[in-house]
């Protein structure tokens, strides 16, 4: 923890915003081929020893025939939490469900343009939307526990139906995960009660723990806490910040102090478009374009 | 007491407005229609129970254990039961449920789930028209595809009848119910990487099981007291049959003949039957409901 907060200070310090610069440089609108964006990793890895885990080229949504997003380029460090910010119908959402492939499954809904991860396109045909979403994993608005399932069942249920671990590892799988989302104590001596019976910032994290069970390279959290209290909302800010050692975080919020506690850099969406993407510091601090200053400082959205 | 007359500074009483006429015409209207709401209940309610308690009367004088196991006996001797006519009404009802609850539950997660466009429009109506279609056109047409092909009557026509007439009531509620399953929930399930029919059959029915179960329990009572796909289905039998691909005695039937008889003593009978069917239906819906809530209760 105390290495990876040192290393993104570090990083402020230098002020080479080089990942909002790999993004400006592709705002043309070209899709670019195999080798550019393989240049233009090495030369991401090279300024600043992040490496982008997810990059989206020229990223287009649509529902119907109306377009959602209007072409974004962005990279999302490694191992760093990302927050995305933007006043309501943005395209915050979209963007999100776009990254793990969920936004395709509503009716009429379409996506065009790239979505790397790694050096690996997900919109490519012969990729698997749903070993995609392993690797992916998602937590949405409001707790979505499975209603008919135990606590332990509602951590151990992809476990089982990916057959990742053996029986008998299983109950330690599901220990970790629940330990990992801050909510073992509270919950270990009654695993097998309803998790409808908890409260509704311990059902969140045991939605955080589900995903985390299956260790997916990338977490993507759709307002995680918006419908909750302060003090659930606290649990869970603590939470993401210990994630970072171990996964690629990114979390959409409609609250800008929540964004500026716990992300290390942070995306300002408007109207479907990419405003701005720089570390957090600079971006609340020091944004480069007035719109992002306007909403930041409260003069508009 | 003292008079606390406070005035505002429009010179009005601060407390004025607070008793008015308009208010009491709303609450008297508010009691007449919570009155009327509670009528429209009652006469709801009234033939249910008359029916139930007059079933209850008749039905239970002619009950005693020979009415469970015993065979019918020739007219003019007394006692006897109806034995092959409750054997016979389980096998057509389970027959049926066994061929109408799996079809329908099957459309049902298809139109809930995967149905979009027209084809799913199209079965969706023809499942509305079918529930509306009477039971006797459904008997024959199971007349049709089973008796004429076989060229005798049987328990197995009588379980095609009554299974087609299953099928849309479980469907329609099936689907009711998997649709009242919220979308969050298909979500959660999607973004652990679960494909899409694990989704299905681990989240969404589950979750409308107790709906499901209680859609098909009402299927089950309708099917159970049909009389008239029965009649040129599985006819009926005077003797105990268990066979699929013979005529099989049921008790909705029995019930007709015998009241349609001129004899008192049949009439009896027949009355007692209609307590056992009764209660047989609602014995299984009780039965299903407690299972259903165990198995909640289980993971709880």
């Amino acid at each position: 923890m105390s290495v990876s907060g040192s290393e993104s200070a570090l990083w402020r310090g230098r002020s080479v915003p080089s990942f909002r610069e790999t993004a400006a440089s592709n705002t043309r609108g070209v899709v670019p081929t195999r080798d550019e964006i393989a240049v233009e990793l090495a030369v991401a890895r090279a300024r600043t020893a992040v490496v982008p885990a997810l990059t989206t080229y020229d990223l287009r949504a649509y529902y119907g025939s109306t377009e959602i997003l209007h072409g974004v380029n962005l990279a999302f460090p490694y191992r760093q939490v990302t927050a995305i910010i933007g006043p309501s119908g943005c395209g915050k959402s979209t963007l999100l469900r776009c990254l793990n492939r969920m936004h395709e499954l509503t009716p009429g809904a379409s996506v065009k343009g790239r979505v790397l991860l790694g050096n690996q396109d997900i919109y490519a045909p012969d990729v698997d939307p749903v070993a995609l979403r392993r690797k992916i994993g998602m937590v949405f608005q409001r707790p979505n526990p499975f209603p008919t399932m135990s606590i332990f069942d509602n951590v151990a249920a992809a476990l089982r139906w990916h057959r990742v671990v053996r029986r008998h590892e299983l109950a330690d799988r599901v220990e970790q995960a629940l330990r990992m989302a801050a909510l073992w104590d509270e919950v270990k001596d009654r695993l097998h009660e309803n998790a409808l019976g908890l409260s509704g910032g311990q059902q969140q994290r045991l939605c955080i723990a589900r995903a985390l069970a299956i260790e997916p390279e990338i977490l993507l959290m759709d307002e995680p806490a918006s419908a909750l209290d302060p003090i659930s909302t606290g649990h869970i800010e603590e939470l993401i910040v210990q994630l970072r050692s171990r996964y690629t975080v990114l979390i959409v919020t409609h609250n800008m102090q929540q964004a500026a506690r716990i992300s290390d850099y942070t995306a300002f969406m408007l109207m479907g478009e990419l405003i701005e993407f720089s570390p957090t510091a600079t971006l609340f601090t020091n944004p480069s374009d007035s719109r992002t200053e306007a909403y930041v400082t409260g003069r508009f959205g | 007491m003292k008079d606390v007359s406070v005035f505002t500074p429009a010179g009005r009483l601060l407390s004025s407005g607070l008793v008015s006429a308009v208010y009491r015409r709303r609450r008297l209207m508010d009691l007449l229609m919570t009155g009327l709401a509670g009528l429209a209940v009652l006469v709801a309610v009234v033939p249910l129970f008359s029916i139930l308690i007059s079933v209850a009367i008749r039905g239970l004088s002619a009950l005693n254990l020979d009415f469970f196991t015993k065979m019918p006996v020739p007219i003019g001797e007394t006692g006897g039961g109806v034995l092959n006519a409750i054997v016979g009404s389980g096998i057509l009802v389970g027959l049926g449920t066994l061929i109408g609850l799996p079809i329908g539950l099957l459309s049902a997660i298809y139109l809930a789930e995967y149905g979009r466009g027209r084809l799913a429009d199209t079965i969706r109506l023809f499942t509305e028209v079918m529930s509306g279609v009477p039971s006797i056109v459904v008997g024959i047409f199971a007349y049709a595809i089973v008796v004429r092909p076989l060229h005798h009557f049987s328990a197995l026509a009588g379980g095609v009848a009554l299974g087609i007439l299953m099928i849309p009531v479980v469907t329609r509620t099936a689907e009711e119910m998997i649709r009242m399953v919220p979308q969050s929930l298909r979500e959660a399930g999607l973004a652990l990487g679960l494909p899409r029919w694990r989704v299905t059959v681990s989240i969404v029915l589950p979750s409308a099981a107790s709906g499901i179960v209680t859609g098909a329990m009402l299927a089950v009572a309708r099917i159970a007291g049909e009389t008239a796909p029965l009649l040129f289905t599985a006819l009926n039998n005077a003797f105990f049959s268990t066979s699929l691909l013979r005529p099989i005695a049921s008790l909705p039937v029995q019930i007709y003949t015998y009241a349609t008889s001129p004899y008192e003593e049949l009439h009896r009978i027949a009355w007692g039957a209609v307590f056992v069917l009764v209660m047989m239906v609602l014995i299984t819906n009780l039965l299903t409901r407690l299972a259903v809530r165990s198995g909640y209760e289980m993971k709880r």
